[in-house]
């Protein structure tokens, strides 16, 4: 094995690359349990995504008009979860599963005739001279759009959350959805914007997975990403910053193990495959241990059907 | 003006009529589904649904296939139902059914060539001994640590995807396979083989068990202890606290359980049909299951039922790719709209549709 070929600069660029698809699926469904939704179907909105930014940037040439289709398909994908958990009253886990196995039905559908295709290059976005800093300029400031945008989300939903009387809106529905009802806020439909937002966040970072990540579509390529950015919004205790911190953790470690394996460590491929997934797990149990914290930061009718009876 | 009114029992006419309504909304959309990709609906309906047990061909083929697939379906579904029931989901069964081949092939592949009676039970044995192992790991951070079972059984099946991988690469790789993935086809090794009980019908040891799980199931719920805490926590844990329930050792015995019957469906299904551990032997049974169990309302013979249809949309699905071109994923995305109509028509269970105008409280 050969340590000396990674390149610790390039590995956090590419961690950066790793974590954005993850990032955005992360904040769009933090911003959906604030809400008081537990949407479990990230990762078939994800790979919707996926799929539909795909076809659209091969079709049209255009990555910006398949971004734009991810977030438009994914989210309206979401909507049938709104529809069912909102308006029907479906119960949420069973409705978010379902989702999820529709959408990796729906995009393998879709996703004929697109395998092995390669997608139209994303340009780097030109920041001038931020650009040409000395090793800076290389690692933070040479990346394409999405990845600037995810961080400027970041600070647009943490922000939002804190700041705004959206964000407190949001969170009073999220706490009690009761009691906002009775202050006269429509907790439906404010709910069904949250889980369109976050649609149409995982949708976009599933685009950002086949038109950037990897580039390519195959079938089931998110690969339980979307069930990591899950996770990662428990890790996070429902702080934006938080969940930025999560993503960039995970993305040094899928990154750091695909290195691994291209530097040719004395473990077979998969262990190193299954490490990303197995440090999630890790971190759960980390976050959960502690009793008062995470019982704490949950939104308190997260998951919880919301019934005016007048 | 539409108003949902809560009913103050969920309907038992309705919890009956929903899964067939769904089903039938399902074909309905389904057909849509096929119509736009070009192919005559009613007949891609027939082809799934009827062609497969009535087809003058090609049914003498399928039909047994229907219990080869519904077999793990109802296996695993039952477990699943038992935990859903009480609020403890775990949907990594599909982690759990491989992790359950790995050890009943493992034994199988120790053993070989010997020729015993007791290779066979030893597998049984193992296979369900890791499914529970596997399924073991959220329960016991789930007790200990209230991490969540959902994501962490979720990922898991990642991780034994992996494991499946590297098994099927190197630790269990057939030394006669000429380099080839996979290891030793089980079917060829009499005492390992997990055949066909009664020749021509399918039948085999994982069916049989499936039956088996399904009375079981039945009698745990209606008529013992255990079966009325779990009923009782998924409808009020709180008040299910109050009697005596100890909610740690419910989720210890409800995931233990599931990931058992999950694991000897993998068991089953590697020293039977599908005879060898390879890297993609998994079908996807541990998520499909889930909408088996949903189908069924939790109830082991509504489970029986909705693991036959489901088998039969498998089944149907392939004669339907072979016959029409269907693509695969069609019949996977049909098998998700089915959960999505069943949970929608859920709500004409648990309320009552008022049209009129609401009156001030």
């Amino acid at each position: 094995m050969d340590l000396s070929t990674i390149n610790p600069l390039v590995l956090i660029a590419s961690l950066m690359v790793a974590a954005t698809p993850i990032l955005l699926a992360a904040l769009g469904e933090l911003v959906v349990e604030k809400a008081g939704v537990l949407n479990l179907g990230v990762e078939g909105m994800m790979i919707t995504g996926a799929i539909c930014g795909f076809a659209i940037a091969v079709e049209t040439q255009s990555p910006a008009l398949g971004f734009l289709a991810a977030m438009a398909g994914a989210a309206l994908l979401s909507l049938i979860f709104g529809v069912l958990t909102q308006i029907l009253l479906a119960n949420q886990v069973a409705t978010g599963l379902a989702l999820t196995l529709f959408g990796l039905g729906l995009s393998a559908l879709l996703g004929q005739g697109y395998n092995g295709l390669k997608p139209p290059p994303t340009g780097k976005l030109d920041l001038g001279p931020l650009g040409d800093v000395p090793v800076l300029g290389k690692v933070l400031f040479s990346h394409d759009m999405i990845v600037y945008v995810s961080l400027a989300l970041v600070v647009a939903v943490w922000a939002m959350l804190r700041y705004t009387r959206l964000g407190l809106i949001l969170r009073a529905v999220g706490e009690n959805h009761d009691a906002a009802h009775a202050l006269g806020y429509k907790v439906v439909r404010i709910r069904l914007a949250a889980i369109t937002f976050g649609g149409a966040c995982a949708g976009l970072g599933g685009a950002y997975l086949s038109l950037v990540r990897v580039p390519q579509w195959t079938d089931g390529m998110t690969a339980g990403a979307g069930w990591i950015a899950l996770a990662i919004v428990v890790f996070a205790s429902w702080k934006p910053g938080r969940a930025l911190l999560g993503a960039y953790l995970f993305g040094g470690v899928t990154v750091l193990q695909l290195n691994l394996q291209a530097a040719g460590l004395a473990v077979p491929v998969q262990y190193l495959s299954m490490s990303p997934y197995l440090i999630t797990i890790l971190v759960l149990v980390i976050m959960s241990a502690d009793r008062g914290r995470a019982a704490l930061s949950a939104p308190a009718c997260l998951g919880r059907v919301f019934h005016a009876s007048s | 003006m539409i108003r949902l009114e809560k009913r103050p029992t969920p309907s038992r006419f309705w919890t009956l009529a929903t899964p067939l309504l769904a089903v039938i909304l399902t074909m309905i959309a389904g057909g849509l589904l096929f119509a736009f990709l070009g192919k005559d609906p009613l007949e891609a309906i027939r082809t799934i649904f009827w062609d497969p047990l009535f087809h003058p061909q090609f049914a003498s083929y399928s039909r047994p296939q229907l219990l080869v697939k519904a077999g793990p379906l109802i296996l695993i579904a039952i477990g699943l139902s038992l935990g859903f029931r009480a609020g403890i989901w775990n949907i990594g069964a599909e982690g759990q059914y491989i992790i359950g081949a790995i050890c009943g092939a493992g034994v199988a592949l120790a053993f070989y060539p010997l020729e015993a009676w007791y290779v066979f039970p030893l597998m049984v044995i193992a296979g369900a001994l890791g499914g529970w192992a596997w399924a073991m790991i959220p329960a016991l951070l789930k007790t200990r640590f209230r991490t969540n079972e959902i994501l962490v059984s979720l990922l898991l099946v990642y991780v034994a995807e992996e494991l499946l991988a590297s098994m099927a690469l190197g630790l269990m790789r057939n030394p006669a396979g000429g380099g080839f993935p996979g290891s030793r086809n089980l079917q060829q090794y009499p005492a390992a083989a997990n055949g066909e009980l009664i020749a021509g019908t399918g039948m085999h040891w994982g069916v049989a068990a499936a039956f088996i799980a399904v009375i079981l199931a039945y009698v745990l719920l209606n008529r013992h202890m255990l079966g009325f805490h779990i009923r009782l926590t998924g409808q009020s844990p709180r008040a299910a606290r109050f009697a005596g329930v100890r909610p740690n050792a419910l989720i210890l015995i409800c995931l233990g359980t599931s990931g058992a019957l999950a694991g000897l469906a993998g068991l089953f299904e590697v020293a039977g049909p599908a005879g060898q551990i390879s890297i993609d032997f998994n079908q996807g049974y541990g998520f499909t299951a889930i909408i088996v169990a949903f189908l069924g309302r939790l109830h082991p013979v509504g489970i029986l039922l909705a693991g036959l249809l489901m088998g039969l949309t498998y089944i149907g699905g392939d004669l339907a790719q072979f016959m029409l071109g269907l693509p695969a994923a069609a019949i996977q995305a049909f098998q998700g709209m089915l959960l999505f109509f069943l949970l929608g028509v859920d709500v004409l269970t648990n309320y009552r549709i008022r049209i009129g105008r609401t009156e001030a409280a």
